[in-house]
């Protein structure tokens, strides 16, 4: 028992704050209360969310994407130029954002194992390739949908007050979960982190396992974007500037070890919601700048690492 | 042989400018422990390395089970029955250890999901079979290193590995873990695996080991049931000095009187896992040569005296301080220069010239604020190119382009120019040639007739003959003995470092 509970104690140092982040903003602001603002938590941050999903992969693949945000943007004008321009039917156009996401991670992931590039200059290339890409797709860098009915209708379903963009967020949160914990696949996501050479030895399946969790954090940023555009009824090319910084924080914050190999999804999930509630508050404060919360995120961010190594240092005692 | 699991027959690989291997045979049987012993370059890894598949030989044949096998990988071979536990254990720190026992091979539903139960289950078995004690679901990393080694062996047969080659696997190990993996390796032998051990430390040899196949400089100079090979024939054999021969040698005239103040005083330091209790007492005046094969402690000595490792115990001072806090920094300023065994690690910039070499430590210890002038700077370095007689061109050719010895002699005028009262030496003969060797070893006479402590460190038994007046024999972690004046002889070492069961065997 005392074991499981020193094995899990980042993860239950980032319940902790957040339990007292949201008790603490529901009795300074009673609108916090209300359950339309719990579930507005995850639905105005689903895209975040999203993109924090697929990076946890990759950090515990012990790998980073920089990319996310830029695919994200670029996903958004595909879907838009694709559904609105070029008038396809969404369920055809969604699915084609998603693939070209995904490929393009791939890619990425391709590069990076094959000729063993270095994660951060990979998707740096990335991010400029994926931005650029999202510019040129449009010359106004914003493609309005218009009346698109499919896509208006979609902005206006929810279960239990719970978007269509929150309930995304959270399936993408519990199937990655699964596979994290059930699959073959992941044990080898948590087995490269860990040390690559020894899975290598192990006779793991390092090649695909690599390539595809780049994939997936592609697939995550494009679904992030398709979001974005259900939400907004617009591509932008411009939207989600560095929002790689703020998955990367979450995922982080969410107790997962940024050189690989530790860390859960369920821990980015509660990484993402503190900082939902923290870029939240600043609504609730009428003289309140925004600069405060990059200064909460920031100091947090130095906590939970901080954290981590103490944690490392107790456990090897 | 009819039991021969496997043979290697007249492998031969060189890399550019060395034969690392050179037509050697090695035979291993079902239900035998192997040593596999040799200083360092004797080509134990490589041979290992062509065994287990992660280098393809040049010449020769590879049979397993009289089959000629290529394996082309370290994955190829397991799947053929050779498997390997290196000294850093390659297995995934973060996962449990049943994960790190079943990886890849877990126990899956229908639809693909890992079945923890059952998962969990059998590697309890595993664990069990072993003799072994572990809750499965524990990570790694809370592991001791010995379990974590256990289970990477336990990992391998489990995989019906039937040739184990573990690879110095207690150089990190304290005797009580040592002796378990020991239990371990005796029961796989009982069950009809072949298993390559290989270690530096003669005592673990002569306690598991069936046989002994010794290699020299890419050469097989023997294999030998254990029992019928005394411990100073194996000495001997990994030297490459016929003990009778040694025995005979007389030592070189030197005076014994080293009644110069006490410098460096030892006493009871000791680091777990490093190196037992052990009493120094150096001298002004005197070279105290450290004589002991590859990992018997002497660079653990050296840097203990050194304080680049904490000691777990006993006390030291230099020049009449204690170190209480020790450092390299106190030692230092104290007054002692180290001249480590890695010329990388010893600071040479290569791209940087000599002369700037030579005053780099001067730099560090003088401060930005006050610099020397330049006109001091170029007689400093000159004077020591001069005196240390490092041939070399002009000074401000780049360290780089000098030869192995003269790069030594650099590091060496850099120490001497902080005017130091004790020497450490790790290996500073080694990779360089002959004409520098004696050179360095003139310089090191001279160095102790002004006045110097000296601590002489060699693999070469010769050499610490010529130069020491004292010599601590060390073995197995240990300070077995020390030998003085007429009493140093390259034959009384090696019966040292043999150790006092002549005869060897499973004493």
């Amino acid at each position: 028992m005392r074991a499981n509970l020193t094995r899990h104690w980042p993860l239950l140092a980032t319940g902790v704050v957040l339990l007292a982040l949201y008790i603490g903003a529901a009795i300074a602001f009673p609108g916090f209360r209300t359950w339309f603002q719990f579930t507005r938590l995850f639905s105005d941050n689903a895209t975040l969310g999203l993109a924090a999903v697929g990076m946890t992969f990759v950090i515990l693949s012990g790998g980073i994407d920089l990319s996310v945000g830029a695919v994200i943007a670029c996903a958004s004008m595909m879907l838009a130029l694709l559904a609105g321009e070029l008038a396809w039917p969404l369920w055809l156009a969604a699915p084609a954002v998603l693939a070209a996401g995904a490929a393009f991670g791939a890619g990425m992931g391709g590069l990076i194992h094959i000729f063993r590039l270095p994660p951060f200059l990979v998707t740096l290339a990335g991010m400029f390739l994926a931005r650029g890409t999202a510019l040129l797709l449009s010359p106004h860098k914003r493609i309005e949908l218009g009346s698109h009915d499919s896509v208006r209708s979609l902005s206006l379903l929810h279960v239990a007050d719970f978007t269509l963009a929150a309930l995304i967020f959270l399936a993408a949160v519990t199937l990655s979960a699964l596979a994290l914990r059930w699959m073959r696949w992941g044990r080898t996501v948590y087995a490269i982190g860990s040390d690559e050479s020894a899975a290598r030895l192990m006779g793991l399946a390092v090649a695909p396992t690599r390539i595809g969790v780049y994939a997936l954090s592609g697939l995550c940023a494009a679904a992030g974007g398709i979001v974005h555009v259900i939400g907004t009824q617009a591509g932008d090319a411009s939207i989600a500037f560095l929002l790689e910084l703020d998955a990367i924080a979450a995922v982080v914050i969410g107790g997962t070890v940024l050189a690989g190999g530790r860390g859960s999804v369920l821990g980015t999930l509660l990484g993402v919601l503190i900082l939902a509630i923290i870029t939240t508050i600043p609504g609730y404060v009428s003289d309140l700048d925004s600069w405060w919360t990059r200064l909460i995120i920031g100091a947090l961010l130095l906590l939970f690492v901080s954290l981590q190594r103490v944690s490392q240092h107790w456990r090897e005692e | 042989m009819a039991d021969a699991l496997v043979e290697m027959r007249e492998i031969v690989k060189t890399y550019p400018g060395v034969v690392a291997l050179d037509a050697v045979d090695f035979t291993l049987r079902a239900g035998e422990i192997h040593a596999l012993v040799g200083e360092n370059g004797a080509g134990k890894s490589t041979l290992i390395r062509i065994l287990t598949g992660a280098e393809r030989p040049d010449r020769g044949r590879l049979l397993l089970n009289g089959r000629e096998i290529h394996a082309r990988s370290p994955a190829e071979a397991q799947r053929l029955g050779v498997a390997a536990v290196y000294q850093e254990i390659n297995l995934a720190p973060d996962l449990s250890i049943a994960e790190n026992l079943l990886l890849g091979r877990e126990p899956r539903s229908r639809f693909g999901w890992i079945q923890w139960g059952e998962m969990r289950r059998r590697a309890r078995q595993i664990v069990r079979s072993m003799g072994l004690e572990a809750d499965v679901s524990a990570p790694l990393r809370d592991c001791s290193i010995a379990l974590r080694q256990m289970i990477a062996v336990a990992r391998a047969v489990d995989q019906r590995a039937r040739v184990l080659v573990l690879d110095e696997p207690t150089s990190s190990l304290d005797a009580a873990e040592t002796g378990r993996l020991f239990d371990l390796m005796r029961r796989l032998r009982a069950a009809g695996l072949g298993i390559v051990f290989i270690t530096h430390f003669l005592e673990q040899v002569y306690a598991v080991s069936d046989r002994i196949t010794v290699l020299r400089g890419g050469r097989c100079v023997g294999s030998h049931a254990a029992r019928d090979l005394p411990r100073l024939a194996l000495v001997s054999a990994m030297l490459g000095k016929a003990a009778s021969a040694v025995a005979a040698e007389r030592a070189s005239t030197r005076r014994a009187d080293c009644g110069g103040a006490a410098r460096l005083v030892a006493k009871r330091v000791f680091r777990r896992r490093s190196i037992q209790p052990f009493d120094l007492t150096l001298r002004a005046g005197e070279v105290v040569g450290l004589a002991g094969l590859l990992g018997s402690g002497r660079t653990e000595m050296a840097r203990l005296l050194f304080g680049v490792e904490t000691r777990d115990g006993g006390t030291i001072s230099i020049n009449g301080a204690a170190m209480h806090r020790h450092s390299p920094r106190r030692s230092i300023r104290a007054g002692v220069a180290l001249a480590p065994e890695d010329r990388r690690a010893a600071g040479l910039v290569p791209r940087l010239s000599v002369r700037d070499n030579i005053l780099l430590a001067l730099h560090a210890s003088r401060g930005w604020l006050r610099r020397l002038p330049r006109r001091d700077q170029v007689a400093l370095a000159e004077q020591f190119v001069r005196s240390l007689s490092i041939a070399t061109p002009d000074l401000r050719r780049p360290v780089a382009q000098l030869s192995g010895g003269n790069q030594q002699k650099v590091i060496l005028a850099r120490w001497l120019l902080m005017e130091p009262t004790i020497l450490l030496l790790d290996e500073p003969t080694r990779g360089i040639d002959i004409g520098a060797k004696e050179q360095v070893e003139s310089l090191v006479a001279d160095l102790r007739v002004r006045g110097m402590a000296i601590v002489f460190i060699s693999g070469e038994l010769e050499e610490v003959v010529r130069v020491s007046s004292r010599v601590v024999v060390l073995r197995d972690r240990a300070v077995v003995g020390e030998l003085e004046g007429a009493a140093i002889t390259a034959g009384s070492i090696m019966e040292r470092i043999a150790g006092p069961a002549e005869g060897g065997g499973h004493a």
